[in-house]
């Protein structure tokens, strides 16, 4: 492999898989925490959170993510100078970051939806009928077992986060689909050496992922 | 059996009290009173509303018109109120509902320790305590799926219990259950009745009604048609309706 076996080639290789690494990770936690929020807020009995939880869905899950990743860079960032950090690629990161969670969170949200309807409406009963309140009822018993139901689709989304980030690259950062077009047209007689590697590194990382959530989801599953 | 004390002003009060379904009239103008510690058998045929009945007294099912007083206090319409008044009134539902993420330990546990913010070393205590009188202090570590109907069931009036409830619900506990079954969860159910229980219990037990309740009360279409004491009902029924019903159950 003479492109990977240059020191600087194969760094770089690897600072865009690393990249790739930070976003998933912190797309996955944001888009987490906003997809479990806006699930509540879909079947919470306000209907302001609902409209809310139903706007956010529908925008984000039907707007192209390079879209999104462009209005981040070009509306956040570039005309309403929102500025995430002073350092010019980390502020690209983190844009690409609130790109990713808030378009990952639409379908967060809408996999634990259909968690909760997994979810037999006397779990709910029986916890309103002790004095649980809605926000204790959703969080001590319905969420917990409507997550559980859905570990499998939520280990596709996490899936899809991590080759989505490859989209960051178009507001510059350098991260591993950005790298490969470098080492492309700096080495255009390896071009389907480098492409398969790119790939290869991607399906070897995500398919065991693929598998662990598919064994936690018969490990965690509700016995009923 | 405790008898009921007719001197106080009774726990449970339901005046004029409508429901509808979309157009389907399932309570009408249903008036009954629960005296502290009596025992109050619902019986009618399916579809006579008696569920429905049993649910609006927690608020698990808002009612239409009329009202509902519990304990002196007209039940709160929603929030931490009506959470409250539900951590005071006990239910048991047709299918145990049990919480089939946690263990029954943890089933007994969660609301003295969630709503009543109780210790938990001392909910997990009062919590086998209640298991032991019921039964089933031997299944604490395992989950509900683990267990038979009879066994769930009984975990069932547990976790209810564990709220030290003033009074108990039951929507037809029993008929979900294998035959063998029914009897433990029925003893359960009796002596809870003999310790001075205020309870309403929905259910097609003739024999709990005759030998547990203080007052049968009988229902069709939504309206409560008669009420008497369980000698005085099965013996001499009044009206047609429950001459019919009980025709077609205690023949065979």
């Amino acid at each position: 492999m003479p492109v990977f076996s240059d020191p600087a080639n194969f760094d770089a290789y690897v600072s865009g898989f690393m990249w790739i690494l930070k976003m998933t990770g912190a797309s996955a936690a944001l888009a987490l925490v906003l997809g479990v929020l806006l699930a509540g807020m879909r079947v919470s009995p306000v209907p302001v959170l609902r409209w809310f939880g139903a706007a956010w869905v529908n925008i984000f899950r039907n707007t192209p993510l390079t879209l999104i990743i462009f209005f981040c860079y070009f509306g956040l960032y570039a005309t309403l100078t929102i500025s995430l950090s002073d350092d010019l690629i980390l502020n690209n990161f983190w844009l690409g970051v609130v790109g990713l969670s808030v378009y990952t969170a639409a379908f967060v949200c809408e996999a634990l939806r259909s968690g909760i309807n997994t979810v037999p409406p006397g779990q709910a009963e029986a916890a309103r009928a002790i004095g649980l309140t809605f926000s204790q009822t959703l969080r001590i018993v319905v969420l917990p077992q409507a997550g559980r139901a859905v570990i499998a689709p939520l280990g596709s989304v996490l899936i899809a986060l991590c080759k989505n980030s490859t989209i960051v690259g178009t507001i510059g950062l350098l991260e591993a689909s950005n790298i490969m077009k470098q080492l492309i047209n700096d080495n255009g007689d390896q071009v389907i050496l480098i492409f398969l590697v790119f790939a290869g590194t991607f399906a070897a990382v995500l398919i065991p992922v693929g598998y662990f959530f598919g064994w936690l989801a018969n490990r965690l599953a509700v016995k009923r | 059996m405790v008898a009921s004390d007719t001197t106080q002003e009774p726990l449970i009060v339901l005046d004029k009290v409508n429901k509808f379904f979309g157009d389907l009239h399932v309570l009408r103008d249903v008036d009954l009173s629960v005296g502290r510690g009596e025992v109050v058998v619902v019986i009618g045929p399916s579809g006579s509303g008696k569920s429905t009945l049993c649910r609006a007294i927690n608020r698990l099912e808002t009612i239409s018109s009329g009202q509902i007083t519990f304990d002196g206090d007209a039940l709160p319409a929603e929030g931490r109120a009506l959470a409250r008044l539900r951590s005071d009134v006990g239910m048991v539902f047709q299918s145990f509902n049990l919480f089939a993420h946690k263990t029954i330990l943890e089933n007994v546990t969660l609301g003295p320790i969630k709503v009543r913010k109780e210790k938990p070393e001392e909910a997990r205590k009062r919590g086998m305590a209640l298991l032991e009188r019921v039964g089933i202090a031997n299944q604490a570590e395992k989950y509900p799926a683990q267990l038979s109907g009879g066994q769930q069931q009984r975990a069932a009036i547990a976790r209810a219990l564990a709220m030290q409830p003033k009074a108990m619900l039951f929507d037809e506990p029993t008929s979900a259950l294998d035959p063998e079954m029914v009897g433990e969860v029925l003893d359960v159910m009796t002596s809870l009745a003999r310790d001075g229980m205020t309870m309403v219990v929905v259910t097609h037990e003739m024999g709990f009604a005759r030998h547990a309740a203080n007052r049968v009360v009988f229902m069709a279409d939504g309206q409560l048609v008669e009420q008497a004491e369980p000698g005085e009902f099965f013996a001499n029924p009044r009206s047609d309706r429950a001459k019919d019903f009980l025709s077609k159950i205690l023949t065979h």
